[in-house]
């Protein structure tokens, strides 16, 4: 077997292109999913059963069947339905981008409503009665305490969902979409060089987590700075009195 | 003392047999990969097995090899390095000789030949023309010469999808995805004849690309020159015929 360079810098264009795809849907479902999994997560995290029960059976359903199946679910599943087919949303579950977008952002949903379900209980309980101490009501609670704590306490675990989510969209190939993946497998069904093909695209997905893992250690020190100790230097200059002599040497 | 050194001579004895018996086996199966996916020349019946026009031409080539053959199923798009990787000896799956291949594996002389169709829904009024074709969404499998045909021929012109299986092109072109589907001819046809393909039917010429299908072997494999007299012998002696005769009533060689 021989090892072709070439053909890396020949189609390297090309997968760029399947990267701006991937980067793409990651992006637009982890927004919708951030945006479905707070009010799930904070129905979760309710005492309520009502409440309680339809996040649950949700996640449960989510978290429980493998990413591909929801894909053909909605893709090719849907698709079988007269009903679907006439009804007024069949302009965008007609396209493969847009049923991507749908299985990833309600898959990606249940995962984080379950990581901040668990950051808003693992919330200081004295930092809940404070806020109820100061005469907050509910809403108001939620809105400057807890979601904003429950925000830096998840984040770790967020970022380790995200780059989940980006090896998960692989599979949006699947389903016709040209994304990193989807455009190696259409170039190698060319070339014949799927060791030089994989090779780049896992590169490519390489410096994306890299990316992404950056991002997330930025938002960490930003959203999280109270929780890092910095070393202060002890001023000069203080008063002769208050100086610690052992300090000063 | 001495029945159980006896014993133990007797085990290694007998073990020492089997595994010479499983060598030697293992040396002269012949392991051909098929796709499974690809109606009627490869697919999967309800109980599991691999059936269709290329399982038993295998079979019947096997058979005239006097060779003891393993057909195994193998995704479409990872079935050429799947035999350079020595996961198998042989490629028995309707693959199209092509350039592109030959630069990576060799293949027997033809089995079939092959002719390229569009499929459309019956009444639809798309010219399968350049300029008829202008703006439309046209699907193929990926990895084959349908969607290697697309991409090259009007790739510039119609949005073109590729898709991992015929099967998944189908249910898109049922489901109103695709406005016309590029495919090899003869499994359209036996589509066509099904209860899904109802109401869809063959939209202008066919397209003869001469096309011919071979069986794909590793790059100076003997076995290349072996089914290529195979061949000529099931095509001689009736076989292919009879073969040919339960999934078309015209000969495809």
């Amino acid at each position: 077997m021989t090892w072709e360079w070439s053909v890396i810098w020949q189609y390297l264009p090309r997968l760029m292109e399947g990267a701006w795809l991937t980067l793409e849907l990651v992006l637009i479902s982890g927004l919708i999913g951030i945006a479905l999994a707070i009010p799930l997560s904070l129905m979760r995290a309710s005492s309520q059963f009502w409440l309680k029960a339809l996040p649950f059976t949700y996640i449960y359903f989510f978290r429980g069947t493998p990413l591909l199946v929801q894909i053909f679910l909605v893709y090719y599943g849907a698709s079988q339905f007269e009903f679907v087919r006439e009804s007024i949303l069949w302009p965008i579950l007609k396209q493969p981008y847009w049923c991507a977008i749908i299985a990833f952002s309600l898959n990606t949903a249940a995962y984080s409503a379950e990581l901040f379900r668990s950051a808003i209980q693992a919330i200081p309980v004295g930092e809940i009665e404070a806020a109820e101490a100061m005469g907050m009501s509910k809403p108001v609670q939620v809105r400057r305490i807890i979601l904003p704590r429950a925000f830096g306490i998840a984040l770790p675990a967020y970022g380790n969902e995200v780059i989940l989510m980006l090896k998960g969209s692989a599979l949006a190939s699947t389903i016709t979409l040209l994304d990193l993946t989807g455009m190696a497998r259409t170039i190698i069904a060319r070339t014949y060089t799927p060791l030089e093909m994989f090779l780049a695209a896992g590169l490519v997905y390489l410096a994306i987590s890299a990316l992404i893992i950056g991002l997330f250690r930025f938002m960490e020190y930003r959203f999280n700075r109270y929780q890092y100790y910095h070393h202060t230097d002890t001023p000069k200059g203080l008063d002769a009195q208050l100086r610690d002599p052992h300090i000063d040497q | 003392m001495m029945t159980i050194r006896k014993l133990f001579a007797t085990v290694a004895l007998v073990a020492g047999s089997l595994m010479a018996a499983q060598a030697a086996t293992a040396e002269d199966k012949i392991r051909i990969a098929t796709e499974g996916a690809y109606s009627p020349f490869n697919m999967v019946d309800s109980n599991g097995e691999l059936i269709g026009f290329d399982v038993e031409i295998a079979q019947a080539l096997c058979a005239q090899m006097q060779a003891d053959c393993d057909i195994v199923a193998q995704d479409w798009d990872g079935i050429i390095p799947g035999l350079r990787a020595r996961k198998y000896d042989a490629i028995i799956a309707s693959m199209s000789i092509t350039e592109e291949r030959l630069r990576v594996v060799d293949f027997s002389d033809k089995y079939y030949s092959n002719v390229l169709a569009f499929v459309t829904p019956e009444g639809s009024s798309i010219e399968v023309t350049k300029v008829g074709l202008q703006g439309k969404t046209v699907g193929a499998q990926r990895a084959t010469i349908a969607g290697q045909y697309l991409e090259d021929n009007l790739g510039d012109v119609v949005d073109v999808k590729l898709y991992d299986t015929q099967d998944n092109a189908y249910l898109d072109l049922a489901s109103g995805r695709l406005d016309a589907l590029l495919s090899d001819k003869f499994p359209a046809y036996d589509w066509l004849r099904s209860d899904e393909g109802n109401g869809f039917h063959f939209q202008g010429d066919d397209i003869d690309i001469n096309d011919e299908i071979g069986i794909a072997v590793r790059k100076g494999d003997a076995l290349k020159d072996k089914f290529s007299a195979a061949i000529k012998a099931i095509v001689a002696d009736g076989t292919y015929a009879k073969i040919n005769e339960k999934y078309f009533p015209f000969s495809i060689y």
